[in-house]
């Protein structure tokens, strides 16, 4: 029986090269992501979903009113990262936050940095801030940051 | 690409990084694989020898703890023919990937078939191994590069059922 310091171990990585189908509605959101517009979709109950979604959770009927929201917005919740690990887009301390753009009544998730632990509060008002190259992703938007 | 696509699909890659442990038995197996060794690992009980081993025989539920040094000659117990080609695999189908039933083994493994046409593959075919240089040898079932034919009699398919001993 050898000794457990003696047991090979390796490094793996297991890779999926997903294409993803977005769907005619969400195209256009990640489409406008590359136009450096963030869109949400308007209910007939005047609802404003952002990120955009395909149907109403709350009437069940299909969505397909687009309308632009942010690019500012609010935190309504966060958890600070500290200690990015490797697989982190943000190297730096960041929070992922729940952030309500301007105009829409639902939060979205992304990363708020360039700043302080101490700077972020529920409430802070925060803007998007977007990447070098537009890939029609969610990463389009590079971060949020507050607002000066 | 058309616009049209180019709408309908986003880039959607997912990663998975670990650590592999080999464990005790595993980790015997591929120490002697790096030195160009197939040993496989016989049940006390039952006789069956497993390669590669796991340590213990899933019929007996004891430790394999008997080393059986096999040769690298055998014959395919099944296989499949590819020709859909997967996104990054360098091999270009139609290729065979088979369960190699080495000699005096009672389980088999998978690996490549090559130097042949892949239609005139069949079970029972006799298969040796093809071996990397010695210098590229690592821990890996990898420093053989295929099996190929060679010039022997087919294996009986009734002798590659599991033998009660």
């Amino acid at each position: 029986m050898s000794d457990q310091k003696d047991l090979l171990r390796a490094p793996f990585e297991l890779a999926y090269n997903y294409k993803r189908s977005s769907g005619p509605l969400m195209s256009k959101f990640f489409d406008a992501l590359a136009d450096q517009k963030i869109l949400g979709t308007k209910s007939s109950t005047g609802k404003v979903y952002a990120p955009a979604a395909e149907f109403d959770p709350e009437t069940h009927e299909s969505l397909s009113d687009l309308v632009e929201v942010g690019p500012g917005g609010v935190i309504e919740s966060f958890s600070w990262i500290e200690e990015p690990k490797h697989h982190h887009l943000i190297k730096n301390p960041f929070a992922f936050a729940l952030i309500k753009l301007d105009g829409a009544d639902t939060s979205m998730l992304h990363m708020v940095t360039e700043c302080d632990e101490a700077d972020l509060k529920i409430g802070s008002r925060v803007t998007a801030n977007w990447s070098a190259t537009l890939e029609n992703r969610i990463t389009d938007i590079k971060f949020f940051t507050l607002e000066k | 690409m058309s616009e049209e696509e180019k709408k309908d699909y986003a880039e959607s890659p997912i990663n998975l990084e670990y650590h592999y442990t080999a464990g005790s038995a595993t980790t015997r197996f591929l120490n002697q694989v790096k030195e160009g060794k197939i040993v496989g690992q016989s049940c006390p009980k039952c006789s069956a020898v497993y390669v590669p081993p796991r340590g213990s025989c899933p019929r007996c539920g004891v430790a394999t703890n008997i080393e059986v040094p096999l040769t690298d000659k055998g014959c395919i117990e099944s296989f499949t023919i590819v020709h859909i080609p997967i996104p990054g695999n360098p091999i270009v189908p139609p290729y065979v990937c088979a369960m190699i039933r080495l000699d005096g083994a009672n389980i088999s493994f998978l690996h490549l078939i090559q130097g042949i046409d892949v239609e005139e593959i069949r079970i029972g075919m006799r298969i040796q191994a093809v071996w990397k240089p010695k210098d590229e040898w690592t821990h890996s079932l990898e420093n053989i590069k295929w099996f190929t034919p060679i010039d022997e009699p087919d294996v009986d398919v009734a002798t590659l059922r599991f033998q009660e001993s």
